[in-house]
């Protein structure tokens, strides 16, 4: 019929999207193997990456495939918990570093090495997605009391005074152990610097349970999105949607944390976008946004070791300055009511 | 009248009960520490006498750094307040809007960057202060001024300069755990004559200003249109004493670092002390300099490790925070 705007795009539409990103994140992972804070010519980048380690320029680029894939994987989890805290708490600027989720995990850490030694990878996991689940609970608990529920105001703020307590704590628990001190303002800012084959392997198949765990609940997620009663009236058991999602997205924050440091506004930056390319369906958002914060996270990785030339500037960094104005982008296009 | 009279008689005693308290913490500062010293010879160090071991200890060292809170305490309590009453929102001090983290970065970027003197950094972090508000100001406002959106964008925009602050520490050549802590959290230490010496300056005469002012102000919070309708110059009061309140912060931030939540707490416990409808500005500045005093007395001396005064207000001011979120949220209040 003419004059029929289709509503939704063809699938094969979004296949094509999928594919096209997919294709994206492996050029962007081959310009972060091949650029970085120091030059490598082409001979040494093809013995890099067989594994040779002869000279200065060969090592990097051995360095900088670990570091690559650590990139890829804490991007896409980042991604996907930012996706789906919007969608179980229905509020645009829900993002795991402002709730103050990412602190939680690192407070966690802390707290974990300073007074029990932790020191197993295991251990240090387990504990990050303690802190990360307890911070959540506490946020969202604050955050939705009294009239109109867990607002994006109400929620903000819930973070940043939940984030303001654990970086005091931090402090307090740190300044009289100088030496994890001094480890800890470089893990503070979030980087993917220290990426070994070891800590990948440890924490991929956590990453991967809890991106499971978030696919699985895509279809609640986008009745979620209609409002509870319409939710439950389609049959949809809302209760337990929101706490399996929310599960997922708290692991996928503590791992990610725990080996990476608090990397703050992906999670807001990615669903914006890849719900202006792909739709709000969450069958399709959650793996757009996988990649799109795979994608984001190699990139400001490149731009951080390249435009800080010899030195590097770490991920947390580049994701802040660019975030912010994400933020305010986001937020000067809420209705105030919505606020 | 007589309601008026009693009201008028218990803000004057809650105001001398602030001043007294005040002056009992800096005498506390001044004499408590590794060695005691009594008030005489805290005294005669004051009167300029010469006295064993205490002139340094009371006179070089205890002196400066209470003056220091004292002055950072007043000028982020009379700030936070002032910011609090023009947006009518007790949420949106300027620590949580983000302009003592812009103060702070700036401050930073001279002192490691730049390795500028205790003047020029003063004025860098004014600089970043005012950058930061009115980009605050800018963007918050398109699209008509909401004071939801204002406050998430302040809370953003901290998120971004606090991680600017962490990465400019990191990469200073010799870092050491003051600096850091006093620009990430704001400390006492390393308080000297010199830094305080803009401050100093800067409260004498903007804290006089504000003061003046109060009655401004206080009418403010009933509206604009009924300021408007009472004399007051709504768009100028308000813009002098937003520009006083950011030069008074940028300053007490260059000096001691953003001493968490101190511009926060200082108007809420203000009002319930004093009472709404009259200025608040003293008290809150009394109040804030209290903070800062008790808080530097209990990071000093009551745990076993020195902690700076940044981490206790933290400590105090985030559940302080919450407590607030919840009892307005219980209440059914908006924000």
């Amino acid at each position: 019929m003419p004059g029929v705007v289709p509503l939704r795009r063809p699938a094969w539409t979004r296949i094509g999207l999928l594919a096209i990103s997919a294709g994206g994140l492996v050029v962007l992972c081959g310009l972060s193997v091949a650029f970085g804070t120091r030059g490598v010519g082409w001979n040494d980048l093809w013995a890099g990456l067989g594994g040779a380690s002869d000279d200065l320029a060969q090592a990097a680029v051995a360095k900088r495939l670990p570091r690559t894939v650590l990139g890829v994987l804490v991007g896409a989890s980042l991604g996907l918990a930012g996706t789906t805290m919007q969608a179980i708490t229905r509020n645009p600027l829900a993002e795991p570093g402002l709730l103050g989720v990412l602190n939680g995990a690192a407070l966690a850490v802390v707290v974990g090495i300073a007074y029990t030694g932790l020191s197993g990878p295991y251990a240090q996991l387990a504990v990050a997605v303690a802190g990360s689940t307890a911070a959540a609970v506490f946020v969202y608990t604050i955050g939705s009391m009294g009239r109109g529920g867990a607002t994006p105001l109400k929620l903000s703020l819930a973070g940043a005074a939940t984030t303001a307590a654990c970086a005091s704590l931090v402090n307090a628990v740190l300044l009289p152990r100088i030496d994890v001190m001094d480890s800890f303002r470089f893990w503070q800012i979030g980087g993917v610097g220290g990426a070994t084959w070891d800590r990948i392997t440890v924490v991929a198949p956590f990453l991967a349970a809890g991106a499971l765990i978030c696919t699985a609940n895509a279809r609640s997620m986008n009745s979620l999105a209609l409002g509870d009663e319409i939710a439950a009236g389609l049959g949809a058991d809302v209760a337990r949607a929101r706490v399996t999602s929310a599960l997922g997205a708290v692991i996928l924050c503590g791992v990610a944390t725990s080996v990476a440091g608090p990397i703050m506004f992906v999670g807001l930056i990615v669903p914006h976008v890849c719900r202006l390319v792909i739709g709000t369906d969450h069958r399709w958002l959650l793996p757009f946004s996988a990649l799109g914060g795979a994608a984001l996270l190699v990139a400001s990785d490149i731009i951080g070791r390249v435009v800080a030339r010899p030195e590097e500037l770490e991920v947390g960094i580049v994701t802040s300055v660019v975030g912010a104005p994400v933020l305010v982008w986001v937020a000067g296009r809420l209705k105030a009511r919505e606020l | 009248m007589a309601g008026r009279r009693a009201r008028l008689r218990r803000r004057a005693l809650v105001t001398t009960g602030l001043l007294l308290g005040v002056l009992v913490l800096f005498a506390a500062s001044l004499m408590i520490g590794n060695t005691f010293y009594g008030p005489g010879p805290v005294l005669r160090v004051l009167a300029g006498q010469q006295v064993d071991g205490a002139s340094y200890t009371v006179g070089q060292l205890r002196l400066p750094r209470a003056t220091t809170g004292l002055l950072v305490g007043l000028a982020m309590g009379t700030a936070g307040v002032t910011f609090q009453t023009l947006l009518r929102n007790p949420l949106a001090s300027p620590d949580v809007l983000g302009i003592s983290t812009g103060a702070s970065a700036a401050a930073v970027f001279g002192i490691i960057t730049l390795g500028l003197d205790e003047t020029a950094v003063s004025l860098l972090a004014l600089g970043g202060a005012l950058a930061t508000a009115l980009t605050l100001n800018v963007v918050a406002a398109r699209g008509g001024f909401v004071g939801s959106r204002f406050i998430l964008i302040g809370i953003g925009m901290a998120a971004m300069l606090q991680s600017i602050v962490a990465y400019l520490l990191s990469r200073a050549a010799a870092w050491d755990i003051q600096t850091a802590m006093r620009w990430l959290t704001g400390s006492l230490n390393g308080a000297t004559w010199r830094a305080v010496a803009p401050l100093a300056a800067a409260c004498a005469v903007l804290v006089t200003v504000l003061a003046a002012r109060g009655r401004d102000l206080a009418v403010l919070r009933l509206g604009d249109d009924a300021a408007a309708a009472l004399g007051v110059n709504v768009g100028r009061a308000r813009l002098l004493s937003m520009l006083a309140a950011v030069v008074l912060l940028a300053f007490a931030t260059a000096a001691s670092g953003p001493v968490a939540f101190v511009a926060f707490m200082a108007g809420p416990i203000a009002v319930r002390m004093v009472g709404t409808g009259a200025s608040l500005v003293l008290p809150a500045g009394l109040v804030g300099s209290a903070i800062v005093l008790a808080a530097d007395l209990i990071a000093q001396h009551a745990f076993e490790t020195r902690y700076p005064v940044g981490v206790i207000t933290g400590l105090l001011g985030a559940p302080y925070l919450i407590a607030l979120l919840i009892g307005t949220n219980r209440s059914g209040g908006s924000l």
